[in-house]
């Protein structure tokens, strides 16, 4: 965040959509989708988490190292998630294996 | 030196200053001729502050594998059980977990403010006033979910020999209320150790510590602060909303 100081009004901005999001992701969650409440709330979740890193915290005006740092820790975590489902969901697969 | 040359001869000088080029007149450093703030290995208060924040953001990194794990633990059982999830998430009271997120979205914009407010040199009264009021709504945060714990150890809700299921997936729902203990007992771990946090922000505002030039410490337990928030973000959906649709008799 160095340097730029943004003007209540964008905090005050930020605020109500997530306020928003909120009040979305509930009346969602109460409707029957299906598998589709779970990218519905995700999707949802993912907005408020991007609006509070680029504004709350100010990675909208940090610098591109910082940038990476951040988008690193999401890198790691897909990976583990991506390799163990791969296990978990591939599991039996293959005759006389596991399940 | 095996050569038999003086060590003397060949020190470069201190790593931060350049060779002297010929001709060059070098001003001697003045003891504090820069901010009281500024440590001697950064060239300026801008740098120093960027190291800083990179530097949280690394630690937050660690936080996000922290917490990814249990993450991973509830995606892993979720998957294997998805209608035992969803029976279990039916029990949580979805009004009280709503009501903490707003609670925590607010402290999310006090404490920015909190932030912004050292950032233009506010007087240490408005910049203690918006910790205070971030203290405020992290503390109510933690009274909802003490209330919320509560229930859970009535209706013998807690994981262990006392759990009691009256539905149709206990052993899905018993690691359900195991992976909320965690998470959400983590998280309000994360939320007790950011009060602290701001007691000793607090205390520094308070004695005019922060302006304009040095703001380093309030930014920096921002970004712990919204890092927690935002953990809360997913955990709201995860635990406490995928049942909401589940069985109408429920």
């Amino acid at each position: 965040m160095s340097g730029h100081i943004p003007s209540p009004k964008v905090y005050v901005a930020v605020f109500a959509a997530l306020i928003a999001g909120t009040v979305l992701t509930y009346l969602a969650a109460l409707v029957d989708f299906g598998f589709f409440n779970n990218v519905v709330m995700l999707a949802i979740a993912v907005t408020k988490m991007l609006l509070v890193m680029l504004f709350f915290m100010g990675l909208r005006w940090s610098t591109r190292l910082t940038w990476v740092v951040a988008a690193s820790g999401f890198v790691f975590l897909l990976i583990m998630f991506t390799i163990t489902m791969s296990d978990y969901l591939t599991r039996g697969w293959v005759p006389g294996t596991l399940k | 030196m095996s050569n038999g040359q003086s060590h003397a001869e060949h020190y470069p000088g201190p790593l931060h200053s350049p060779p002297v080029k010929s001709g060059e007149v070098r001003k001697p450093h003045l003891p504090h001729a820069h901010h009281p703030k500024l440590q001697h290995h950064f060239d300026d208060m801008g740098q120093q502050l960027e190291a800083s924040t990179l530097g949280m953001w690394v630690f937050l990194v660690t936080e996000i594998m922290f917490f990814g794990g249990l993450f991973m633990a509830y995606l892993v059982y979720r998957w294997a059980n998805p209608a035992g999830f969803q029976e279990a998430s039916a029990h949580l009271n979805k009004f009280w977990g709503a009501v903490n997120t707003v609670v925590l979205i607010v402290s999310s914009l006090t404490m920015a403010m909190a932030v912004r407010s050292a950032q233009t040199s506010a007087a240490p009264k408005t910049q203690v006033g918006w910790l205070v009021a971030t203290m405020v709504f992290g503390t109510v945060f933690l009274g909802v979910k003490v209330v919320e714990y509560t229930d859970k150890f009535t209706h013998h809700l807690v994981p262990g020999p006392y759990f009691q299921w009256p539905g149709e997936y206990p052993a899905a729902a018993e690691m359900f209320y195991s992976l909320y203990f965690a998470m959400t007992g983590l998280h309000a771990l994360h939320m007790i150790i950011g009060l602290g946090l701001m007691t000793v922000i607090a205390v520094m505002a308070w004695r005019g510590k922060f302006d304009a030039a040095y703001y380093t410490p309030v930014e920096v337990s921002g970004l712990y602060w919204h890092f927690v928030d935002i953990v809360w973000i997913f955990l709201f959906p995860l635990l406490y909303l995928i049942g909401a649709h589940y069985g109408a008799g429920h």
